[in-house]
């Protein structure tokens, strides 16, 4: 959570000094609710972040300089320039890269379960994130209904952050509560505050177990404040002071710090040193892609196909 | 011995599920007792236990849940019900199949099968051909058999492709085409044939509108008229060499294609000819698509919208004076 709020501040100031191409999209507030996400998952698991889970990747194990290759613009990055930000993933190593469609990663995620059940592989899971704004969509219906119709061992973790870009919850759905939705599709559901980092892990980490042992597909909804706006570009001014004093509207990452100082896990100092460990990692990272060469396009093959010799030609 | 195109695509199935434990067919009513609602499938469940899977009627997630399985290595084929529904998986075909590799290096070989194109009363929903909207996209392969053999030995190559393939087979040739028997191999992909030599026009085809270009050959050969008739084989990619060498032979061309008519597969091929071999051609190349309208549903609408036989021959006279 702190590396990952480390790194994510650090690309907001390099993106304010024009240093980033685009977008930057940061998880900010959700950090307990992603991080609990990654934990769980052992090797052979399926991975299917979406944008506000940095936390989530880096406990996965992406390493932080996939991050800033992909969005300084590093050829040695996952997507050597052809994608940015947060589209990266690595589909061999289960982390499956998604697009920005909302709602298609969940089908794909059931699909490479199937594809493990096939093989043979067992005690494996898959985790998707979604949103409350991609829960909406007609692809999230179609995927959450065939996960429970293959009976995969999904567990779909849907952070609701308030707003769909500047869409308040009451123009994205009229139901009581989206866990509701549970029992409609076939799914187990749970519900969190996401800002409680104990209870994150708690329940997340008990549908991860549930999903590995075969029960249905498990749904955890969260809820939280996205303290950012959509992404850098946007400075979020539609959040009103109400919806800031909701419970679900804490820094999980202040809380989580009084937390653990308050319980004596850690002493200040302790914390310190994580958090100056976190901006050498970070520094480091950054450093490391600022100075490789960006792609070039003469040296870029321009083929979308892997098989080059029956691709079409264009003069 | 007899094979339907239909019974082609079948065995094609059967035969890749049998060699490849990789292969799983993946679409609506595909699976059980039941085969398909062409019976495409006939009997592939029972043979095959586990791998012929019945799906909610999901375009989006049936093509997902593909994508998936693909980039874990399966090589699922995936049935449309109709080439029309397909445009509910527009999505995951294009932004997701159609991007992975271009992305991320890994590729996903899938093969959506699109039973395409007109059959009597069959209306607006149930008719549609699609493949010019896949190949406008980048990082497909679109396939479009004309032949039973090509229609065996091209689903089985779709397979074996590791990007995404779009197999747009013919619902009128399903029970009208036939074969004394399926082929070992086929033409390499993306190589246009010859499907008849001719020396007078060249008609540039695929899928069904080969059949009617070759009626309409038939009918013009009765008047002296010699016809070439190209079919593509695949739109994309497409093989501008062959339809180039063709029209050096004969100076005219006419692209035939039962799609809508702006844009398209007929459209790209007269503009890489007219780019590419303008010197060729003795007068303006010309196409004929079905009309710009969603097509019709009563058989004397119908047979009015898309292109025939007489309707090519009459083209074919007309730019054969020009």
């Amino acid at each position: 959570m702190l590396l990952t709020r480390t790194l994510e501040e650090k690309l907001v100031s390099l993106y304010r000094g024009g240093l980033i191409t685009g977008g930057v999209y940061i998880g900010k507030g959700q950090e307990a609710v992603s991080v609990a996400c990654g934990l769980f998952l052992e090797k052979g698991d399926i991975f299917a972040p979406l944008i506000r889970d940095q936390a989530g990747r880096s406990a996965f194990g992406e390493p932080l300089i996939d991050v800033t290759r992909t969005y300084l613009g590093s050829r040695l990055g996952p997507m050597r320039g052809r994608d940015g930000n947060i589209h990266r993933g690595h589909p061999r190593n289960n982390e499956l890269a998604m697009i920005s469609h909302l709602g298609a990663m969940i089908s794909v995620t059931v699909g490479a379960l199937m594809a493990k059940r096939f093989k043979g592989e067992k005690n494996v899971v898959g985790l998707a994130c979604i949103g409350e704004g991609g829960m909406q969509t007609g692809a999230f219906h179609e995927g959450m209904n065939i996960a429970a119709v293959e009976q995969a061992p999904l567990v779909v973790v849907a952070t609701n952050n308030q707003y769909a870009y500047s869409t308040p919850n009451d123009r994205e759905f009229a139901c009581h509560d989206l866990v509701d939705r549970a029992i409609g599709y076939g799914f187990e559901g749970y519900s969190i505050n996401g800002t409680d980092l104990g209870a994150c892990l708690e329940v997340i980490g008990g549908a991860v177990k549930r999903a590995r042992a075969g029960r249905p597909p498990q749904l955890v909804v969260a809820s939280v404040l996205r303290l950012s706006g959509h992404g850098e570009h946007d400075d979020a001014s539609y959040v009103t002071e109400d919806i800031k004093r909701q419970p679900f509207a804490r820094d999980c990452l202040k809380v989580t710090e009084q937390t653990i100082i308050d319980l004596n896990l850690v002493d200040a100092d302790t914390l310190a040193e994580w958090r100056k460990d976190a901006v050498a990692q970070v520094e480091e990272a950054i450093a490391t892609a600022q100075k490789e060469a960006a792609p070039e396009s003469d040296k870029e093959d321009w083929c979308a196909l892997s098989t080059r010799d029956i691709a079409d030609s264009f003069e | 011995m007899s094979v339907t195109y239909l019974e082609a695509i079948r065995e094609a199935q059967a035969k890749l599920l049998r060699d490849d434990e990789r292969v799983f067919i993946y679409g609506q009513d595909v699976g059980g007792t039941f085969g398909g609602a062409f019976k495409a499938t006939k009997g592939l469940a029972k043979e095959f236990p586990g791998r012929v899977l019945n799906t909610p009627i999901s375009e989006d997630a049936i093509v997902g849940t593909a994508i998936g399985a693909a980039i874990q290595g399966m090589r699922p084929i995936v049935e449309m019900q109709f080439a029309d529904f397909s445009s509910i998986a527009l999505n995951q075909i294009l932004n997701n199949a159609g991007t992975h590799y271009w992305r991320t290096g890994v590729p996903v070989p899938i093969t959506v099968r699109l039973p395409s194109g007109g059959t009597k009363g069959s209306g607006p929903f149930h008719s549609q051909s699609m493949e010019s909207i896949y190949a406008h996209y980048p990082g497909l392969i679109v396939m479009t058999p004309a032949t039973v053999e090509d229609a065996y030995t091209m689903l089985i190559e779709a397979v074996a492709i590791d990007d995404p393939v779009v197999y747009c087979e013919h619902k009128y040739l399903y029970y009208h085409l036939k074969a004394d028997k399926l082929p070992e191999k086929g033409l390499p992909t993306g190589r246009a044939r010859i499907a008849r030599a001719g020396r007078d026009l060249t008609i540039v085809s695929y899928s069904a509108m080969v059949q009617e270009a070759l009626a309409a050959a038939e009918e013009l050969a009765r008047e002296g008229l010699e016809l070439e008739v190209v079919d593509l084989r695949t739109v994309k990619p497409l093989d501008t060499d062959t339809v180039l060498a063709s029209v050096a032979r004969t100076g005219r061309l006419l692209c035939v294609g039962e799609s809508f008519p702006w844009g398209g597969a007929t459209a790209e091929v007269i503009a890489r000819i007219t780019s590419q071999g303008f010197h060729l051609l003795d007068a303006a190349p010309q196409r004929l698509n079905a009309k710009d309208t969603p097509i019709p549903y009563h058989p004397n609408l119908w047979s009015a919208h898309r292109p025939n036989a007489q309707h090519i021959a009459t083209k074919a006279r007309a730019l054969l004076r020009e």
